[in-house]
């Protein structure tokens, strides 16, 4: 068994050392507003919160966490930054199909929280392991932008 | 005939969408049996035609096109709201079921969401079925009163009698208005009149993409659900040979192994058991008759039957002759690849297999397609079996084909419980049905004065169309293959066009975000641009001069050069590409700038585009279509191929296959024409736009036509 403290909730888990996070959200918590993209750290769409850091959820087996806060998708909107990022992305209409948004979200979070009025090169470092197929990069840039101003 | 080649799938545009047609697909029966069996099962449920539901719950407007992101169940509500007299956060929305008589794309002759059809196939009919909800509603809440509905007005789903003072919600009135007449050609607003039409609403379902609760198809949960994945033979139509299935059962939480001839699944309890327990199978497959395919045989069949004569498709004035006698004389090949779809949300579906029936979880942009293939898969009749249409992650014409579906059942046909079926990114990039690869020939003479005197466009490749809807494959021509090609938005009389079909041994191929149009447009708008340097004209100009009887085209391209700031003088290294179009309907100019790097490297700077798509039901999505068409686009001319060495696909994930990234994004600036026209399609003319703009400012910045795609890194070479 293995406690796993995600969105300011405990979770008791029994599962394999070896099994990812995301998995474990999806699969054995039911969690699944974090996606499966590409299973190899390309896409981001996994991207969740160890204690501050975004990292990749499909890469983050359960031996490798220790006790770090998980924040998912479903636990911003309770943070003052996750819930401006989150209305940004509304107020700016970012959203297409929407799959590779929650990881986008995380991302932006993760970078917004340790630069708040980040260049658009910044931006641009900070995002580009997140993939978006349907292409709403340029929004992607304005809702940040946005959340700075 | 040959106008109807700008719409793909134009050849059914005749036939079905006329009135009679329309309507048909809108009326539920009113008199009968049917019609008394519906009202009474639904009692006080108000279902004046395919569209609208109301009742005590409150009013729900039914999809007939899928959502994937291009956001059609907005517009869709936008049209049904304009003339329903209702605000978008009153209603709520869902997804059609498997009915063709009531939900067909009469554009696409199916059930179906594509060919940036949508809009065009719905602007009538969503608004009618509005139009005559409310009608029906107005009418019982009359009669109620004692008044004539013209005493009475809507607003925000209320009706109201201002003599008297009395109101009442379309909710309360809804069971009395079913006993209404249905209306006959309710007639629809004056444009003017719009209230939701033309503005830039909020879209309807975002809110839960931002938080994660949106439940797409690989996010479904079932009490008692597994979760499976699934092999296919690495080399294409493999067949399964060995497996070490002890060695699988052994994993902790795998339940159940699943096989057919050509794949193989292990469920578990979640996707890691299933996928350890995969590994651990060992599997071996045999090669089979493809085994000694690889992409240079396959392209070296194509060069050589593209020099055979081609079914023609357009043949005006004798081209042949013409370019003979021409001053100047160019000829060109063209060569565009295989691709693939790569959505975000790997292929997945979630079925429930019963002994007498079955209910599937799945997104797609074919239900009733959907519905027959578990039907044949299991061998229930189709109406035993439940489509739940989700909304999708990214599908860009690869939902538009079932085999994901078929496999699925057939595995799962003797399972009884409900299980997940998930594609890793790897099965699904390399068992896609991939966009064809194209050979195209083109040849042009232009006369003393530098105008085009004739021209001949030879395309070989693929028929997507004769597989995927054989009916509309007449006399071995395939409107699709040549869109674009056969006609040109310019003052162009002499033109040959043909179409030599090749179907790649081994290979099904299938619609991509903008097929013909985009792989055309490549060839057409960067063999323009040639034509302009052989006879020493901007390029620009040298459109203008052939746009002299279509003022929409010319309006584009002149709003797009007027933004980009064609005529301003770049600094060494960059350059600007056009390219011009009349696709799905719309008009489209794209100005593209970039710089090519002293390492060769090309960094895409700014992306200037002027659309003009008649009547936009909403100008934020036709912007952000083009922003993300451009995007799409981009990844695919810049670095997208895809090749088969021995049988098997080369590339399997994104870093094989490599995506356009945010810190390669252009800025992207949209301008768009008012225009009181009929609407045009918009989800894929931005990525066809792409190409040539592409390839044409590489040729400014550099000197360097480049001629096959993807261009990235033949301009490092």
């Amino acid at each position: 068994m293995k406690t796993l403290e995600i969105n300011g909730q405990s979770h008791q888990v029994d599962v394999p050392d070896d099994m990812p996070l995301l998995w474990v959200l999806r699969d054995v918590l039911g969690m699944t507003g974090t996606k499966f993209g590409c299973g190899i750290a390309q896409c981001g769409a996994c991207t969740v919160h160890l204690d501050d850091t975004a990292v990749r959820a499909c890469q983050t087996t359960m031996d490798m966490i220790d006790g770090e806060k998980i924040t998912t998708i479903e636990g911003v909107a309770s943070t003052e930054i996750g819930a401006k990022v989150q209305a940004a992305w509304l107020d700016k209409e970012v959203v297409q199909c929407g799959y590779c948004q929650s990881g986008q979200i995380m991302s932006a979070i993760s970078l917004l929280a340790s630069n708040p009025k980040p260049t658009d090169a910044e931006i641009d470092e900070a995002m580009s392991g997140n993939i978006c197929r349907c292409g709403t990069y340029v929004r992607i840039r304005e809702a940040i932008h946005s959340v700075t101003a | 005939m040959i106008h109807n080649l700008h719409s793909r799938r134009g050849f059914l545009r005749g036939t079905v969408l006329g009135t009679a047609g329309l309507l048909l697909a809108i009326q539920m029966p009113r008199t009968g049996k049917s019609a008394t069996r519906a009202f009474a099962d639904t009692q006080a449920t108000f279902i004046p035609n395919a569209f609208v539901k109301i009742d005590g719950m409150g009013i729900k407007l039914i999809m007939p096109h899928t959502e994937f992101g291009q956001g059609i169940y907005t517009s869709s509500a936008m049209l049904m709201a304009e003339e329903l007299e209702v605000r978008l956060d009153q209603v709520s929305v869902e997804a059609a079921p498997p009915d063709l008589s009531k939900y067909m794309d009469p554009f696409l002759y199916d059930q179906a969401t594509g060919g940036s059809t949508s809009t065009r196939a719905d602007w009538v009919r969503l608004r009618q079925a509005g139009a005559a909800a409310r009608i029906m509603l107005v009418e019982a809440a009359a009669h109620e009163w004692g008044v004539t509905p013209g005493e009475c007005r809507v607003e925000a789903g209320k009706i109201y009698h201002d003599g008297s003072g009395r109101n009442v919600t379309y909710v309360e009135i809804a069971s009395k208005a079913a006993a209404i007449p249905l209306p006959k050609d309710p007639p629809l607003k004056d444009p003017s009149q719009f209230k939701i039409i033309g503005t830039r609403a909020k879209r309807i379902d975002t809110a839960e993409k931002v938080n994660g609760s949106l439940v797409y198809g690989i996010d479904v949960k079932l009490p008692g659900m597994k979760i499976a994945t699934l092999a296919m033979s690495p080399v294409l139509g493999g067949k399964l040979t060995r497996y070490d299935e002890a060695a699988a059962r052994a994993i902790p939480g795998v339940v159940d192994i699943v096989k057919t001839d050509e794949a193989i699944a292990v469920i578990g309890d979640h996707m890691w058991s299933a996928q350890q327990g995969l590994d651990a199978l060992s599997v071996e497959w045999e090669a089979g008759p493809n085994g000694s395919m690889n992409l240079e045989s396959i392209v070296s069949k194509m060069e050589e039957a593209s020099r055979q004569n081609g079914v023609t498709v357009r043949n005006d004035a004798d081209a042949v002759s013409a370019i003979a006698g021409a001053k100047t004389k160019l000829e060109a090949v063209y060569q565009s690849p295989f691709l693939s779809h790569s959505a975000l949300e790997p292929m997945n579906c979630t079925l429930h297999i019963q002994d007498d029936k079955a209910e599937l979880w799945v997104g797609t942009q074919v239900p009733v397609r959907a519905q027959n293939a578990v039907a044949s898969a299991t061998g229930l009749p189709a109406e035993k079996v439940t489509v739940n249409n989700l909304l999708i992650g990214g599908a860009f014409g690869r939902r538009l084909d079932v085999d994901t579906i078929e496999i699925g059942a057939r595995l799962l046909k003797d399972i009884r419980y409900p299980v997940k079926l998930i594609w890793t990114r790897e099965q699904d990039m390399t068992h896609d049905f991939f966009r064809p690869y194209y050979y195209d020939r083109v040849a042009a003479g232009l006369d003393e004065d530098g105008r085009l005197v004739g021209r001949t466009h030879r395309v070989t490749g693929s028929s997507i169309l004769a597989r995927w809807a054989p009916p509309a494959f007449v006399n071995g021509i395939d409107p699709d293959a040549l869109d674009c090609a056969a006609e040109t938005p310019y003052d162009e009389s002499s033109v040959l066009a043909e179409f030599v079909r090749f179907e790649p041994e081994g290979l099904v191929t299938a619609w991509w975000r903008g097929v013909g149009a985009t792989h055309n447009l490549f060839v057409i708008e960067s063999f323009v641009d040639e034509m302009a340097t052989a006879v020493e004209q901007d390029p620009l100009e040298f459109r203008r001069k052939m746009l002299t009887r279509n003022p929409r085209a010319l309006a584009v391209l002149n709003l797009a050069a007027e933004k980009a700031g064609w005529t301003n003088p770049l600094p060494e290294g960059r350059g600007r590409g056009i390219s011009l179009q009349f696709a799905f309907g719309t008009y489209l100019a794209h100005i593209l700038e970039i710089e090519v790097t002293a390492e060769k490297e090309v960094k895409l700077l700014r992306s200037v585009i002027a659309v003009d798509c008649g009547v936009v039901v909403n100008p934020d999505t036709v912007e952000a279509q083009m922003q993300g068409g451009v995007i799409f686009g981009l990844s695919s001319a810049m670095f997208n191929a895809i090749t088969f060495t021995d049988g098997a696909v080369d590339q399997s994930n994104f870093d094989t296959y490599r995506v356009l990234r945010i810190d390669e994004a252009p800025r992207i600036d949209v301008f768009q024409v008012k225009s009181a026209e009929l609407p045009g399609g918009v989800g894929e003319a931005g990525t066809a736009s792409v190409a040539a703009a592409l390839a044409n400012a590489i040729f400014a910045a550099t000197g360097k036509r480049m001629r096959s795609l993807p261009l990235a890194d033949a301009v490092a070479a």
